[in-house]
Formats: structure tokens, sequence, C-alpha cells
């Protein structure tokens, strides 16, 4: 085939110009697709190093003890009267422990290979003395009884059993000695120590660099929780509330042009301005307490805020005007159209929007810095609504203040910790998903 | 309807938030150095008293003195944690805000330690090599120079032939003014740097003049070889970790929880433990302080057992938990513990 300047052009073999496009087209799929793998890549280091770091967090290693609870050592009285049995510190459960801990060795008839008590002592935990004292202060009528308890192990012992302390670093260990740590191995030889799923990682409070073994998320995750119930409850009708009147009644004029463009500055604000504000205005002007998931709650409540309104916006503004027209037209009231027939089809995409903004929320340390949230909280904040003023912690500070912590158990835990709130991220987005396919209309 | 239920309830905690019931709970803020101390202290206190465990915050030693200064009342902290003494300028502010009865509590002392990675090479330091090794400029022939030592061995033969590489903690630490202090400053002195900074100065007396030269004895080479750390010790750590011929400054408290990870330098041919630092022989320590708001002693619950509780002989004794830890005890602390009985308050600087 030959047209009139002479070019052959055949159908089945490509020519110049068709190769070039094609070979921009393979150039673009190869590009493209090494962007998502070097994404995906990133990915993979992420979790690989969180994951490989913090799920031996979720392993404890103990030590279970057949403690014989006596009268004479622990209430003297005899009268079980709480007040007086206070009087016994940690020091003297401490006692208790060792005792218990020497017979077993003798029963089991483990070889202790010479070492001294106090060495003894430093396979346990030392929140072990303090457990028991509470547990037996909890039920005073333990007082006589024989009670198995279960003591944590030692942070460097449980952490020998993880692989992160070994033989070799032990020697150079001012903690621990490898002579302990071959007893440890000879306990766990006879069934004396135990490694199981470590539920007092989700339930135990802070603890201080002396006891790492014993630091858990329980105060955090109330806290964040508590953070996000307070979100919940002012962001969504005031955000909601913000979006329906602008997007259906407002008049289009300047000045609703001007909040709508502060509105989108907002949501681009760093979230540590909106922790210097609620330093400003919650702690210094208004008097509430610090590090109270109260003032958590309102500040980022004000971050979530924008984030809610632009999402409920895009919401409104997607379902047809149709809708709005044919209520109108059968006589229902601008309020009924809205409440009746607008907002209900777009309620999927505000709770979407809404979750969405609560997982950003729940993902933030940087304001709550400002405001004392960043700190050694150990009691279990009450229930609310006067929990909300009690002391807390949130999890992602817990992350920031446990890698800055000495004892290397701490970095196990701050990995742990990751993993915790990536999985009530993941829940958080997998809910805004599937809340999303489930209802969302097209039209 | 709901919408409206939803905002008068949102109002009613904004309004209920004003008039929140009484603390009950101690509140600490201050120093990263002190900080572990002061949890663990916060922890068995918790455990053994009747009052709930304060909540401890880190923050900086400036930033905590700062927080006590900001006044008296229930939103206001009760005890700053401070790696150095308080400033004049901290208590003529406290004083603006009312807050005029503060008690300065000594808790102890703490060494601070130069360390490298555990298998690196062994350091014997002394102040006038860290000086020559980290300053600036440097004395040589008799006038200042710019520093051009580049291996530890150009500043001391008996030193290993590595790269001078140093982790040092950052201005805004309360360590980095001990470092100032006793190591760059004693080995300014003994370089003669310092007398040369005092001769080129242009202070308008003395005292100016001193204060010219010292702070020129504090600046540090920019070339890459010294570096400051603004992080934590854990940073330090991490920068140990991947530059295994370097070394770092830490506090000994934490090194004392990573002895197989650290291997510590001596200064001066003394090695830095609890012992050596207690005895004076080790000469790089400062003391750690407590400043308790009087004020608030019989007003917030727990103050005042607290702060017994933290100077008693079973936290910073010789034989205490936090000595155990890595504090080293005040040799004075039966004068601490008197004065923490009697409420004494801190009288003016001197």
């Amino acid at each position: 085939m030959s047209d009139a300047t002479g070019h052959v052009t055949s159908l089945l073999a490509p020519d110049a110009r068709t190769k070039a496009r094609n070979a921009a087209e393979r150039r673009f799929r190869m590009i493209g697709l090494s962007a998502v793998g070097l994404g995906l890549l990133a990915l993979l280091v992420l979790l690989s190093s969180v994951l490989g770091n913090g799920l031996s967090a979720f392993q404890q290693t103990s030590v279970a003890l057949t403690i014989p609870l006596d009268e004479k050592k622990l209430d003297k009285s005899g009268k079980r009267d709480p007040a007086a049995m206070a009087k016994v510190t940690t020091v003297g459960y401490g006692k208790l422990i060792q005792e218990a801990l020497q017979d077993m060795l003798d029963q089991a008839g483990v070889d202790t290979g010479g070492l001294k008590p106090k060495e003894l002592m430093g396979l346990l935990s030392k929140e072990a003395a303090a457990d028991l004292r509470e547990r037996v202060l909890a039920d005073p009528a333990l007082v006589g009884t024989t009670q198995t308890f279960e003591a944590m192990a030692n942070g460097r012992v449980d952490g020998y059993f993880k692989g992160r302390v070994t033989l070799e670093s032990a020697k150079r260990d001012a903690n621990i000695s490898p002579e302990q740590l071959e007893l440890a191995q000879r306990m766990a030889d006879a069934g004396l120590i135990v490694t199981s799923f470590n539920w007092k990682f989700l339930t135990n409070p802070d603890a201080s660099e002396l006891r790492p073994e014993s630091a858990g998320l329980g105060v955090a995750i109330l806290g964040s929780a508590y953070m996000m119930v307070i979100v919940l409850v002012l962001s969504l009708p005031i955000g909601v509330a913000a979006s329906i009147y602008l997007e259906e009644l407002a008049p289009k004029n300047r000045w609703t042009d001007l909040i709508e463009i502060n509105i989108a500055n907002l949501a681009a604000v760093p979230s540590i301005v909106f922790g210097i504000l609620a330093l400003a205005l919650f702690i210094n002007f208004l008097g509430l307490p610090q590090s109270a998931p109260v003032v958590g709650g309102l500040v980022l409540t004000l971050m979530t805020l924008p984030t809610i309104i632009i999402a409920t916006r895009a919401s409104l503004k997607s379902v047809p005007q149709g809708v709005r027209d044919a209520a109108l037209g059968v006589g229902a009231s601008k309020m009924q159209a809205i409440f009746h027939h607008v907002l209900p089809l777009a309620m999927p995409g505000i709770l979407t929007g809404t979750i969405l903004g609560l997982a950003r929320a729940l993902g933030e340390s940087a304001p709550l810095l400002l405001i004392g949230m960043v700190a050694f909280v150990k009691d279990y904040p009450a229930a609310p609504p006067e929990g909300f003023f009690d002391p807390a912690s949130a999890l992602p500070v817990q992350v920031y203040s446990w890698t800055q912590r000495a004892d290397p158990a701490f970095a196990e835990r701050a990995s742990g910790a990751i993993i915790v709130l990536m999985l009530f991220l993941l829940t958080m987005n997998a809910v805004a998903i599937i809340l999303r396919r489930r209802f969302e209309r097209r039209w | 309807m709901t919408v409206l239920k939803f905002t008068v309830s949102a109002l009613a905690v904004l309004a209920a938030a004003g008039a929140a019931e009484a603390r009950d709970n101690l509140q600490v803020a201050g120093s990263s150095t002190v900080l572990p101390y002061a949890t663990i202290v916060a922890e068995a206190f918790g455990e053994n008293f009747d009052f709930p465990t304060p909540v401890v915050e880190g923050g900086g030693s400036g930033a905590g003195r700062k927080k006590l200064c900001e006044g008296v009342g229930e939103n206001t902290i009760d005890v700053a944690n401070s790696s150095s003494r308080i400033k004049q300028s901290d208590i003529d502010e406290c004083a603006k805000n009312g807050v005029t009865d503060i008690m300065e509590i000594r808790i102890g002392y703490d060494g601070i330690v130069f360390a490298s990675a555990v298998d690196g090479a062994d350091f014997a330091l002394t102040p006038s090599d860290v000086f020559l090794a980290l300053g600036k400029n440097v004395a040589k022939d008799g006038a200042l120079a710019a520093n051009a030592a580049k291996q530890w061995s150009d500043v001391n033969a008996a030193l290993p032939a590595q790269d001078i590489l140093a982790f040092i903690p950052g201005t805004k630490h309360g360590t980095r003014e001990v470092f100032d202090l006793k190591v760059l400053l004693e080995g300014c002195k003994a370089n003669g740097a310092y007398d040369l900074y005092l001769a080129a100065s242009t202070g308008a007396d003395d005292e100016a003049k001193k204060k010219e030269a010292e702070a020129a004895c504090f600046e540090t080479r920019t070339d890459g070889a010294s570096v400051d750390i603004d992080g934590d010790y854990t940073e330090t750590l991490a920068r140990l970790e991947a530059n295994p011929t370097a070394i770092g400054v830490f506090g000994l408290s934490f090194y004392e929880n990573n002895t197989d990870k650290l291997k510590v330098a001596t200064v001066s041919g003394v090695t830095p433990s609890v012992e050596t630092v207690s005895s004076g022989e080790y000469p790089v320590s400062r003391p750690l302080f407590m400043y308790v708001k009087k004020q608030h002693i019989g007003v917030i619950p727990g103050l005042k057992e607290y702060i017994e509780f933290f100077v008693s002989d079973d936290m910073v004794g010789p034989e205490g938990e936090l000595t155990q830890y890595g504090l080293v005890p005040d040799p004075e602390l039966a004068a601490t513990q008197a004065a923490v009985a009697a409420e004494t308050v801190m009288g003016p600087l001197e």
C-alpha cells in the first residue's frame, strides 16, 4: 500500500513514531511501578523494624510462686485492719517473695550456683512486691492462706529469653551477671520460668526505670479513649452544624468566602500551634488542670474541626440538587429538606470524614507536649466525667517518653506501643472504608 | 434537636471545667536528668503512701523553673527538678508572680562521663585533651590559632590515632553547662588560651573581661568534629552506634544502665563511679536540685510527705534506691533532711 507521498506504512510493522510513543508509555509504566515499589519498600522497612523490635513486648517471662501469706508478718494485730496492714511496706512483702523463691528452688532441686539472696531477687521484677501488697490490701482475707502468685521476671532476664541480652553482654552489664542468667536458664529448663502472652502490657500503667518489665499502656489507652470521646462529642455536632449552615443556608458573599478560606487554612496549620493556643487559653486563662484528657480533647477538637467541616461539606455537596428540589417541591421546609433528605444521604461521607479526623487526632502528639500530657502518670484516671479532669497519658505520647528512657527494655516497649497504636488506626480506617462501601450512594 | 443537645452538653463541659475540683495529685516538672530519679521516687511514693502517685514531667531544667514561677495555685506545678542552680532571673520572675517562698533541696550529685562504643579504643582523657580536641581556637606558640587537630593522637600522643568526633550535649541541656565549666574552661586555662583571650578582651572592667574570656573558651569547633546533640542520651547512644570511633557525653546513671554498650573514659586518670564522684576525685560532676513551692505545702496534699520521702535514706542515702540507679549521694544529706523537715526557705543567691 502506498499513499500520494510515496511513504509505505504497514499496519503490521510499527513505524518510528508509533515505536517512540509505545516506548514513552512503557517508560511511564516503569516509573509508576517503581514509585509504587518505593512506597511499598518504605512501608516494609517501617513495619519490619517496628514489628521486629516490638512484637516481643507482647511476651513476658514470669515465675509462678507459691507464697504462704504469714499472718505474723503481714498483720501483727490479727484484726485485718487495712490501715494497720498498710504499715507493712513493699520491703516486708519483698522478704516473703524471697523466701518463697528460695523454697521453690530447693524443692525443684535447682542449683542456685552460690548466688546470694539479693542476687536471687534480682531475677524478679521489683514490681512483684508492690503487686503482692496491693493484692493483699485489696483482700485482707488472703492473709494466713497460701496463694500462688505470678511474679514477672526482671527486664534483663526477660531480655535474655528474648535474645536481647546475652551471656556475653551480661559480663559487662552492671545490672545482671552471667551467673544469674545461667540460673534463669536452669529455672526455665526445670519449667519454673514460663513465657506467656503479656496482658499486663495492655493494662498496666507506666513504670519507672527500675522496673521496665512492668510498664504498660493502660493509662495511655484510657487517656486516648477519653480524648477521643471528647473529640467526637464536640467536633461532630459542631462540625456538622457549621457545614450545614455554610453549605445549605448561608448566603454566598464575601464573608462566607473568607470563612471558607480560613477553614481550609486552619486544616493545614501545624498541630503544635494548637498546643500553644491550648496552653494559653485552657490552662492559663480558663484554669483547667494540666495533663488532663479534657484539655487534650479540647485541643484535638480544635484541630479536627476543619477536617470534619471540609469532609462534611464535600459530602453535602455531592447530594444532587434534585433531592432538595423534590423535597421543597412537595412542600417540605428548608429544614425538613435538609434533615430528612440531604443529611441522611450525606451521612456515610460525614462519618468517614469524622473517623479519618479522629484517627489523625489519635496519632497526634505535638500539641499534647505543651499541655503536660508527656508525663509519668502511674494512677488510672477515674471513670468519666470526673476522669476527664484526672491526669492521664496518651498512646503517641507514651511512645515518645519510652524512647527517651535509658533502659533498653523500654525501646522494645516503645515499638510495642507503636504496634498497638497502628492497630487502633488500622481498625478506625477499616471502619471508615466499610462505612463508605456499605452505605455510600452514587448518582 | 440532637445537634442542639450536643452543643449544650459541650458548653456544659466547658462551664464545669472552670470550676474543676481541687487537685489531689502532685505536679512535678523539669530536668530530664532528674526525671528517671523522680519517677522512681514517685512510683515508690504512690505505692507506700495513701496519696496518689505524683505526675512527673520532663521538659528541661529551665522550662521546669519557669513553670514553677508561673504563680501560686492549683493549676501551677508544685516542684521543679533542676540539674543546675536556680538563676536570679528565675527568682525575680517567681517574686513577680507571687511565688515568694521557694525551698531549695539538693538531692545528690550526678557525674558526667565520656564514653565510646564498647569495642572501641580506650580513652584516658584530661580536660586539656578535650579542649585541644574540641575548642574553636587553641593557644599555639603563644598565639591563638584555629584548631587544626585531626586525630586524638595529634592532641596527646598517648591517645588513639582516631579521627576526632565527639557528641556533646546541646546548649539547652543543663549538662552542657557542667561540660563547659568543668572541662572546657579547665582545659582552656591549662592550655593557656584563657590568658590569651583575657589579654585580647575588650571588656570594660576585670569582671567583664573574665566573662568574655570564659565565653570564648566555651566555643567549640564548627568543622564537624564536635556535634551538639539536642535530644536525649538515647540519641547520643544511637549516634555512637552509627559512628563507632566517636566519643559521647553521658550522665553517669545512663552509662551505668548501658555498660554492655558503652566503654567509659577516665578523666585525669579517674574512672567515674558513684564512689569517685562522691569522694570528689572524679572532677566532672554537678549537684541536682529540687525547687519546691512552699506556699503549696498544706494546700496540695502529700507535698511535704513527697519531699521528705525523696530525701529519706531509703531513696537517696548511700544504700538507697536512687543510689543503686546511679545517683551520687550527698555527704551532707542529714543537713538537707533537717532543712526539709523545718521547711527552710532558700535565701538570696550568693
